[in-house]
């Protein structure tokens, strides 16, 4: 993670990201809906592995990046919707 | 009584998978599996859910020459690990990561103990009847059911297949996107890699970069084991791909569209594999030279009666599941197909979808009323029904829906209820309660009234 994203960028950047996850997942929700600190998964959002991949795609699309799954980052990427974002203020390209 | 040897190589010197740490030779995985073999706790029953394939492999392989089965049920839900233990109170489970066990025993990689390699001085034989492994569908009780496979017949099919994709007359290095425990990755990788001439990469590749990765891990050629899903995304983020010799595909329908820009992007043929946990592996085609399987050797197929066409349009109904059967072979006595299937002739057949009551998501596999009974079991729940609404895109994935009656309960407490017991996959989007289900005088509940129902959702969330 890159020290230099302040909170400002990936509050900004937080309703584009809910945005996203909506529309990719079709989700029967507004974007607003989506708590900036709940888990995605489980109890939370309740996504699956399915969504993980999709979701991955549209960002790498969106934001010019692959996601990996070689470093134990994956889980925490995805642990919540503020943490999405904080991963991809870091990662996208300029 | 016959044996099958552990493996299929011919010397302790081959390569038997690949490591990001490196090369594996068939002796270095026999020296861990001799190790492993003496560190496993008494008992005959060895859940194993490793993720990382070759601790799978070197898991499944101790239990083995142990003479334990290794039990393999379609998801690691909390539900499922309770009927696990209930069915069998000696199980221990292998583990490679912080999966939660509940309260089951376990034993963690890695093994704090080593066989020197060199001293390896043979391959171990097992008994062709011994159970190896039990696969587990969902049933539709509410209880997984068990589907046990004696080690001789999964070698006899893994032969098969590896004779089908031409890997005894060229080695193939094999990458897979699927774990390890479910019928397709444990044939098409695990059982390919101990008898079908083919080392497999140690490692699950999840995003397409983790599959261009892996791909360049591993020499050519090489065979990717993968399914319509992966492969769609794979396709779709544009990335270069290391060269490929041969597609695998499977878990579910290839369209042709998709068959064809995979085997043009990636100029490698793309053969899909047609099977069930029942039944193992039992046909191949490759799909963009048209619609026809073809029978792995020595497998047979037959009919009951003729009325292989006809759908029931009530999903309460009793389900015709068994009008086709599969035999012969390293088929397990006689097995019932839960697809309506056209024989064309002795060797070849025509799959025309699935019967109205099996719910195939992403390759997760269940029926709807197993998802039926779960959620009625659920305390508050008065009446419920899933529906599987028609395929909206061929490669897509088409969530389920449900419609609930609980008074009482919300929508939050009766999903984080249904993880309990179903795999997320088959978790409802939406779930809609309701004051009751429209039910018709016999108690019966058309599929035409719920696809009334879930039209009338979608029109009121504006979609």
């Amino acid at each position: 993670m890159s020290p230099e994203v302040s909170p400002e960028t990936i509050e900004a950047l937080l309703p584009e990201v809910a945005e996203l996850i909506v529309s990719a997942l079709n989700l029967d929700m507004a974007a607003s809906e989506i708590e900036p600190d709940a888990p995605l998964f489980g109890d939370g959002l309740g996504l699956d592995s399915i969504d993980v991949l999709e979701i991955a795609l549209v960002i790498s699309k969106r934001y010019g990046f692959q996601l990996r799954s070689d470093n134990q980052d994956n889980l925490r990427i995805f642990s919540s919707l503020r943490a999405l974002a904080t991963h991809i203020a870091s990662q996208r390209a300029k | 009584m016959t044996s099958v040897p552990l493996l299929g190589h011919a010397s302790l010197d081959e390569i038997f998978a690949w490591r990001p740490a490196g090369t594996v030779r068939v002796r270095d995985f026999l020296a861990e599996v001799a190790a492993l073999a003496g560190r496993l706790p008494a008992g005959n029953n060895l859940l194993n859910v490793c993720q990382d394939r070759y601790r799978f492999t070197v898991g499944f392989a101790a239990g083995l020459i142990s003479g334990k089965t290794s039990l393999q049920p379609a998801s690691q839900s909390a539900e499922t690990l309770r009927q696990i233990q209930a069915a069998c109170p000696d199980v221990v489970c292998l583990c490679d990561d912080d999966f939660d066990t509940l309260d089951l025993p376990r034993l963690d990689f890695p093994v704090n103990a080593t066989v020197n390699p060199e001293k390896v001085a043979k391959i171990p034989v097992v008994p062709a009847e011994q159970i190896a492994a039990c696969l587990f569908t969902s049933g539709s009780t509410g209880r997984p059911t068990p589907h046990t496979k004696t080690w001789g017949r999964l070698v006899k099919n893994a032969r098969a297949e590896a004779s089908r994709l031409g890997l005894f007359a060229q080695t193939h290095s094999i990458v897979g996107t699927v774990p390890a425990q479910h019928s397709y990755g444990f044939e098409s990788t695990v059982l390919l890699a101990l008898h079908g001439n083919a080392p497999f990469w140690s490692g699950r590749p999840f995003y397409p970069q983790d599959i261009v990765c892996s791909l360049n891990a591993v020499p050519p050629p090489r065979l990717l084991v993968t399914t319509p899903f992966h492969l769609a995304a794979l396709l779709s983020a544009g990335l270069e791909v290391p060269t490929v010799d041969l597609l695998l595909s499977a878990t579910a329908p290839l369209s042709p569209q998709l068959a064809a820009e995979a085997e043009s992007r990636l100029a490698a043929p793309l053969l899909e594999i047609y099977g069930s946990t029942e039944s193992g592996q039992l046909a191949s085609r490759r799909t963009t030279a048209g619609p026809t399987w073809e029978l792995l050797a020595d497998v047979q197929l037959d009919q009951a009666d003729e009325q292989t066409h006809e759908q029931t349009n009530n999903q309460s109904d009793e389900q015709a599941n068994n009008l086709t059967a599969a035999f012969g072979g390293h088929v397990e006595g006689r097995v019932g197909l839960s697809d309506i299937i056209e024989i064309l002739d002795n060797r070849h057949f025509l799959l025309h979808g699935r019967h109205a009551d099996v719910v195939n998501i992403a390759g997760k596999r269940t029926s709807l009323a197993y998802l039926n009974h779960q959620i009625a079991a659920i305390p508050g729940v008065v009446d419920a029904a899933f529906f599987l609404p028609d395929d909206e895109t061929p490669d897509g994935i088409t969530r389920l829906a449900a419609f609930v009656v609980a008074p009482g309960l919300d929508n939050r407490q009766l999903i984080a209820a249904l993880r309990q017991r179903v795999d997320p996959i088959f978790l409802p989007r939406p779930l809609v309660l309701l004051e009751k289900l429209p039910r018709n005088s016999t108690g019966k509940l058309p599929r035409t009234q719920l696809q009334t129902l879930y039209a009338a959702t979608l029109k009121h969330a504006g979609r």
